[in-house]
């Protein structure tokens, strides 16, 4: 599944990246802890975040998530959005806490269990 | 063996704006070499939390990095405060991060350890009020 299928069936708001929603979404990580997030986190995650400072960036830069989804209708500072422009990542916004929209992903990625 | 790529790269401290920079730079630099995308993650990582420590700890330091066809080799200096008790820094968990630094997502106790598991060897020396010493060697497989 894509970038933009997700953010079509959970209706996610796309802040930037809208030239990178072809990206295949193959799994998802949810953490706040660069240093976590950067250790598990696998390529293709969308990265599930309350952090919306810049240094998400370069983290979802290292590890060539498909994107990263801020929670909580968190927007991107201005430097995040500048940055992510810049290296081509998709920044999406949910309105959801981490645990709602990371139980939706899950479903939607790998079936109800 | 013959160095194929040798590049040092400067990091100020308290710079958590450019936080990455030069992780991200590593990895390209490795990537355009061709290097197994594994090998290029572990390296990767080991380049990000080596620069955060720098940034969040100390002056300055920079990251020198050797490639040769057998190994990556990033040797990590800077000038700062040290370390008093290395055995503790190791630990999973301890840190001794301000709370700014934690609320950004960094400081989790976890940066040493990651480098550590990411690396096939690892060396660390430090001073106290003189700085800190890592060295990262990791093997690159034969093809």
């Amino acid at each position: 599944m894509n970038l933009a299928s997700v953010v079509e069936k959970l209706k996610l708001r796309v802040a930037c990246g809208q030239g990178g929603l072809e990206r295949p979404v193959r799994g998802g990580y949810a953490g706040d802890l660069l240093s976590d997030v950067l250790a598990n986190s696998s390529e293709g995650d969308l990265w599930i975040t309350r952090q919306n400072h810049q240094n998400i960036v370069a983290v979802s830069s290292l590890k060539d998530h498909a994107g990263i989804l801020l929670v909580q209708g968190k927007e991107p500072e201005a430097d995040t959005l500048e940055k992510a422009v810049k290296e081509g990542i998709p920044i999406l916004v949910t309105e959801l806490t981490t645990f709602e929209i990371a139980g939706r992903l899950h479903r939607l990625l790998h079936g109800p269990s | 063996m013959s160095l194929i790529c040798e590049e040092s790269y400067p990091v100020r401290g308290g710079d958590f704006k450019d936080a990455g920079k030069v992780a991200v730079q590593i990895k390209a630099t490795l990537k355009k070499l061709g290097l197994d995308p594994e090998i290029l993650r572990r390296a990767a990582i080991a380049a990000y939390e080596s620069e955060v420590n720098i940034i969040s700890y100390a002056r300055l330091g920079k990251i020198h990095l050797q490639v040769d066809p057998e190994k990556i080799l990033m040797d990590v200096e800077d000038e700062g405060p040290g370390i008093e008790d290395i055995e503790m820094a190791m630990r999973p968990g301890y840190s001794t991060a301000s709370d700014l630094i934690r609320e950004l997502g960094f400081g989790a106790g976890m940066g040493l350890v990651n480098i550590k598991h990411c690396a096939d060897e690892f060396e660390i020396t430090s001073r106290v009020d003189q700085g800190t010493k890592l060295r990262i060697l990791i093997h690159v497989p034969d093809g």
